[in-house]
């Protein structure tokens, strides 16, 4: 597989590696993927009492773009407001990266993790969650036929 | 030492310096074609197959009227499965394999049941070997073929050959045999394996690529109808120009092959279970993929749980090495032999293959080693699946979200 120097970099240097406590209060957990698939990504958010993103960290198990995908979005996410980090698009990680499409899955990994994060932060505070936890958990085609997803990826 | 070090032996071999050597006046001065019968250039160029013939014949037991050159294993593999379906069609339709065979094999089988043949594609268990007692229970009166392979080329697992040509033998069914991974490596017999059809391939041992043949058997005879049609060369199996120097150079790595074998394999072999055991000994969850007792000496399959396969290439990208990781192919499936053998998609996806042979020193498995065992142990303290397993947790039990 032939990567972007993007992608290299991420996997070679890796940011935010790590774990946050998951009893926190102000920590969401997301874990999304399977191992039977070979990808699986734990991204965890720690947010202030401002509802912003003042740390975040991943583990991934999976190909390098996998791994770099986690790590560029753990960057991203820093310093966002949730509602903000809920912007971050499945497209934009990919474009940054240069996935080839046969990756493209990994970026919609990373997206998910994001929501699934978010959606673990807003359940333990007690807050309506932004996004309904059945668009994250749903495998892709569904995903696809509901339109969460474009067709392709 | 030199990096990258190689260990893909599996999908191709360097070519021996004294192979090279015999090769290069077939370039040169002795250029003729051998189907010249005219004149001197024609003459030596033919003289130069015959002999090359008798050399391949001698490391399976063959006689040089029975060696047909090919442009490698693939095209032999057709031959041999496509060309003797159809030569015995009127006799039965029913053709028997194993799901873990290369897919020359494999697709072949596919295209002749989509002509109307019945295919029965053997399992294999845990260790990757056919049991020879499911090939026999397989057998139907109708039964015109068995294909088995003799070292399969992901896991190196031998099957058991001699056991199965018996079977085979006793109901007069012909017995074709993938042997490319293993001649030249292990001994081969196809008198004392009663094989009937065998591919060869020199580039998977220290020959040059682009050359090849099926070993077809004379008493008693198999018939074959051939796949490729033109000037009726090599007894009207396979037409077209023999490529003469590499024919000259696959005779001199049957030779070498011959000659070093028995040193070689204790050597390659010593060095596979160092490897082996300098990975496991310092590394939790290595699990060797297949028969460790039945296997290619230098062959090792190993699965780094928690690990995904292409992720571990990256990061030991000074070592050739491959995965049957779904992620290295654009199938997006791990590899169907690990599969068939009961694997389980997760370990599959941590697979690496090392295909160790002549040329591999004890200094790279030193250094392939300690490469290993720290990168996994890096890129297990990235695997959110291996912090799981310290925590207690049985990944068996986690509903997992999106399986796609």
């Amino acid at each position: 597989m032939s990567y972007s120097n993007k992608v290299i970099d991420h996997y070679e240097n890796p940011r935010n590696v790590g774990s946050l406590d998951k009893a926190d209060p102000d920590v969401g957990t997301g874990l999304v993927g399977a191992p039977a698939c070979g990808d699986v990504m734990k991204l965890q958010i720690k947010v202030n009492d401002q509802g912003v993103i003042e740390d975040a960290k991943f583990k991934t198990f999976g190909c390098g773009s996998a791994i770099a995908s986690s790590s560029l979005v753990t960057e991203w996410v820093k310093g966002r407001t949730v509602e903000e980090a809920l912007t971050i698009k499945n497209t934009d990680v990919a474009q940054e990266l240069n996935l080839p499409p046969v990756k493209i899955h990994c970026s919609v990994l990373a997206e998910d993790a994001i929501k699934a994060a978010i959606a673990d932060y807003q359940k333990k505070r007690g807050i309506a969650p932004t996004v309904k936890a059945d668009t994250i958990k749903g495998d892709r085609r569904e995903l696809v036929s509901k339109g969460v997803l474009k067709a392709g990826l | 030492m030199k990096i990258p070090i190689y260990m893909d032996y599996h999908a191709t071999t360097p070519v021996d310096p004294r192979v090279l050597d015999a090769m290069l006046p077939y370039f040169r001065e002795d250029f003729g074609n051998a189907a010249s019968k005219s004149h001197a250039f024609g003459w030596r160029a033919e003289e130069a197959v015959e002999a090359a013939r008798a050399e391949i014949g001698k490391l399976i037991g063959a006689s040089a009227k029975e060696i047909v050159f090919t442009s490698g294993a693939t095209e032999s593999d057709n031959l041999a499965v496509k060309g003797a379906a159809h030569f015995y069609r009127e006799k039965g339709r029913h053709l028997i394999t194993c799901r873990t065979e290369h897919k020359a094999v494999l697709d072949s089988m596919h295209r002749l049941e989509r002509e109307g043949f019945e295919v029965t594609f053997l399992p294999v268990g845990k260790d990757g070997r056919v049991d020879p007692d499911d090939l026999r229970k397989a057998v139907r009166p109708d039964t015109v073929l068995v294909s088995l392979m003799h070292a399969n080329n992901e896991v190196g697992v031998l099957h058991p050959i001699e056991e199965v040509g018996k079977i085979t033998r006793e109901k007069g069914i012909a017995f074709h045999c993938d042997a490319v991974q293993s001649v030249g490596k292990l001994p081969f017999d196809v008198e004392k394996m009663n094989v009937d059809l065998v591919s060869l391939s020199a580039h998977k041992m220290y020959g040059p690529k682009g050359v090849g043949a099926l070993y077809v058997r004379r008493k008693p005879r198999v018939r074959l109808i051939a796949e490729q049609d033109g000037g009726g060369h090599e007894r009207g199996f396979r037409s077209g120009t023999l490529n003469v120097p590499s024919i000259v150079g696959f005779a001199k790595a049957c030779e070498l092959g011959r000659a070093e074998m028995d040193e070689e394999a204790s050597r390659v072999g010593a060095l596979r279970e160092k490897l082996r055991r300098g990975i496991q000994e310092r590394l939790d969850q290595i699990i060797v993929n297949g028969s460790l007792e039945h296997r290619l000496p230098g062959n090792l399959n190993l699965s780094f749980a928690y690990v995904e396969g292409e992720a571990l290439m990256m990061a030991v990208k000074d070592v050739a090495v491959s995965s049957g990781s779904a992620c290295t192919s654009a199938s997006l499936e791990p590899s169907y032999v690990l599969k068939a053998m009961g694997v389980g998609d997760d370990m599959a996806h941590s697979s690496i293959r090392f295909g160790l042979g002549r040329f591999t020193t004890e200094e790279e498995v030193d250094y392939v080693i300690e490469l290993f065992v720290a990168k996994v142990k890096k890129l297990r303290e990235m695997s959110p699946l291996y912090e799981m397993v310290k925590e207690g947790v049985d990944l068996a039990e986690v509903e997992w979200a999106n399986p796609h």
